[in-house]
């Protein structure tokens, strides 16, 4: 027997999540076997070939909006997380602190030290190898080696400025190096590091601004600092994204007209640019029972652009409203927005997430294949 | 440099130290590290509990999800037993048919075309984007 085929408006009618003005409802997906008799559901790669659709929206270098449609929540939503937690980047792991007279204490220093994020080559950033800590399994843990560390130093002393104007009162201008910054961190190649992290793409701060440490004259921290490469379920430094998220699309549908001063108000309770307002045409006011009849030439209220809205659901408190208007989110659309931290490019940071789950499944299915000998 | 308290091969600048002879690039642990699942007490040909030992809900409702989408499949569910655990348990029953070791393979195989196909369409997608945008920004 064929597998049941359900109406496209039943299909539409399932791809909505509905907002009530207190609830949300029709919330999980039924898209599986067994779910509605008689329907097929079946996994299908052809299927899933030809539903699957992505639209750009921004693609800028460190900020990328998209939409995914046609996939399960469950899979956006590892792409989503994966961004996060386990898309690999390099940061300052191990601070060795060779003199530090700031008035900053050096596990404070080591702390917003490694908060810093780091840029350089992606090519050297994808060659280097992991650095395994000790643990209690494997006292020895990995030795550093230019494959797994990347090292920076940090030398700078306070003096007095002889040349600074004795009513002078701006520290930065009365003393040398009072302020610390990021750009005062250097990059000093090991190994290989020297093909790699060349020119432009050497191992530097994103923003070169950021304030380290304060001094006066007299004070002066030297330290080496070891970057690894680590994942942000290690540590949030390590994560390369700034936000990753996505939210579903809204819907809106306007059952019943709204025309009027009544299509003005409602046009208010969306952000500009949802909610147009069009005049009645005479064919819809001949129409009888379409609820325009008489108002030809009024304003009626038409949806312009749910992508805009935010969801707020001003409109369902109106009594005005009541009935007119229905809330949605399309289970399936997802629009992501993926701000990079400035390692990666934002969209191949996206591909990156794809491929950590690729093979995290084919890890795990050469330990499966274990399983089954 | 500083004179240190610490025995000198522990504090050894790393600047400083000799460059080892043979550069063993050592094999990559953590990525090639064998992935052990191991099947929970109780389990017969078409029902098993799988553990799988540092994962979570990126894997699990991910994987939940591939495996269900299989008619053969009667019941998937995940469940992460304890937050200090980076353990996830993935209970899969199934008809006659095939088995839970089978489907669980097979919910994997999904996941990896999943993953294929998302890849190039993004691929595809982001480039025509990029060409339009520089057209625009061209004319």
């Amino acid at each position: 027997m064929a597998p049941l085929v359900p109406s496209q408006e039943e299909l539409d009618r399932r791809r909505l999540v509905d907002i009530n003005p207190e609830t949300v409802s029709n919330i999980p997906s039924t898209d599986f076997p067994g779910h509605w008799p008689g329907e097929s559901h079946e996994w299908s790669l052809e299927k899933f070939k030809n539903d699957l659709k992505i639209e750009f929206h921004r693609n800028e270098r460190f900020e990328a909006s998209f939409s995914l449609i046609g996939v399960d929540a469950s899979i956006a939503n590892a792409f989503r997380r994966i961004l996060m937690a386990e898309v690999p980047s390099i940061a300052i792991e191990f601070v060795f602190v060779h003199n530090n007279t700031s008035v900053i204490q050096d596990e404070v220093l080591a702390q917003r030290l490694g908060l810093i994020p780091l840029k350089g080559s992606v090519e050297g950033i994808n060659w280097m190898r992991w650095f395994k800590k000790p643990t209690e399994d494997d006292p020895e843990g990995s030795n550093p080696a230019d494959y797994n560390t990347i090292v920076l130093r940090l030398d700078v002393e306070c003096t007095k400025n002889p040349d600074a104007d004795p009513q002078e009162e701006d520290p930065r201008k009365l003393y040398k190096n009072a302020h610390v910054y990021a750009k005062d961190l250097t990059f000093h190649p090991v190994g290989r590091q020297d093909q790699f992290f060349v020119g432009m793409d050497t191992i530097q701060p994103v923003n070169p601004d950021i304030l380290i440490a304060k001094l006066r004259p007299g004070q002066a921290i030297e330290m080496e600092l070891h970057c690894i490469k680590g994942i942000g379920a290690d540590h949030a430094k390590f994560s390369p994204v700034a936000t990753a998220s996505y939210r579903l699309l809204p819907d809106i549908k306007i059952l019943r007209p709204i025309i009027g001063e009544d299509a003005k108000k409602f046009a208010k309770c969306f952000p500009s640019g949802v909610i147009g307002l069009e005049p009645v045409t005479r064919e819809e006011a001949a129409q009888k029972g379409s609820g325009y009849e008489g108002h030809e030439g009024e304003q009626k209220a038409v949806v312009v652009d749910p992508f805009k809205d935010t969801v707020s659901r001003e409109c369902l408190r109106h009594e005005e409203f009541q009935g007119k208007v229905k809330l949605g989110r399309m289970r399936d659309h997802f629009i992501f927005n993926i701000e990079s931290v400035g390692q990666f490019e934002s969209d191949s940071l996206f591909l990156e997430s794809v491929k950590v789950l690729k093979l995290k499944c084919a890890r795990w299915k050469r330990g499966l294949t274990d399983l089954m000998r | 440099m500083p004179a240190s308290v610490h025995s000198e091969e522990q504090d050894q600048s790393m600047l400083d130290a000799s460059a080892p002879q043979e550069q063993e690039e050592q094999t990559d642990v953590l990525e090639l590290e064998e992935k052990r699942i191991v099947v929970l007490p109780g389990a017969s040909d078409t029902a098993a509990s799988f553990q799988f030992e540092g994962e979570g809900h990126t894997l699990g409702n991910a994987l939940r999800y591939a495996i269900m989408k299989n008619p053969e499949v009667e019941f998937c569910g995940y469940t992460i037993p304890h937050p200090s655990e980076t353990k996830m348990n993935l209970r899969i029953q199934t008809y006659d048919t095939t088995t839970a070791t089978e489907a669980l393979e097979k919910g994997l195989d999904t996941l990896m075309d999943l993953c294929d196909v998302v890849t190039d369409k993004f691929t595809t997608e982001r480039d025509a984007f990029n060409a339009s945008q520089g057209d625009r920004m061209e004319a």
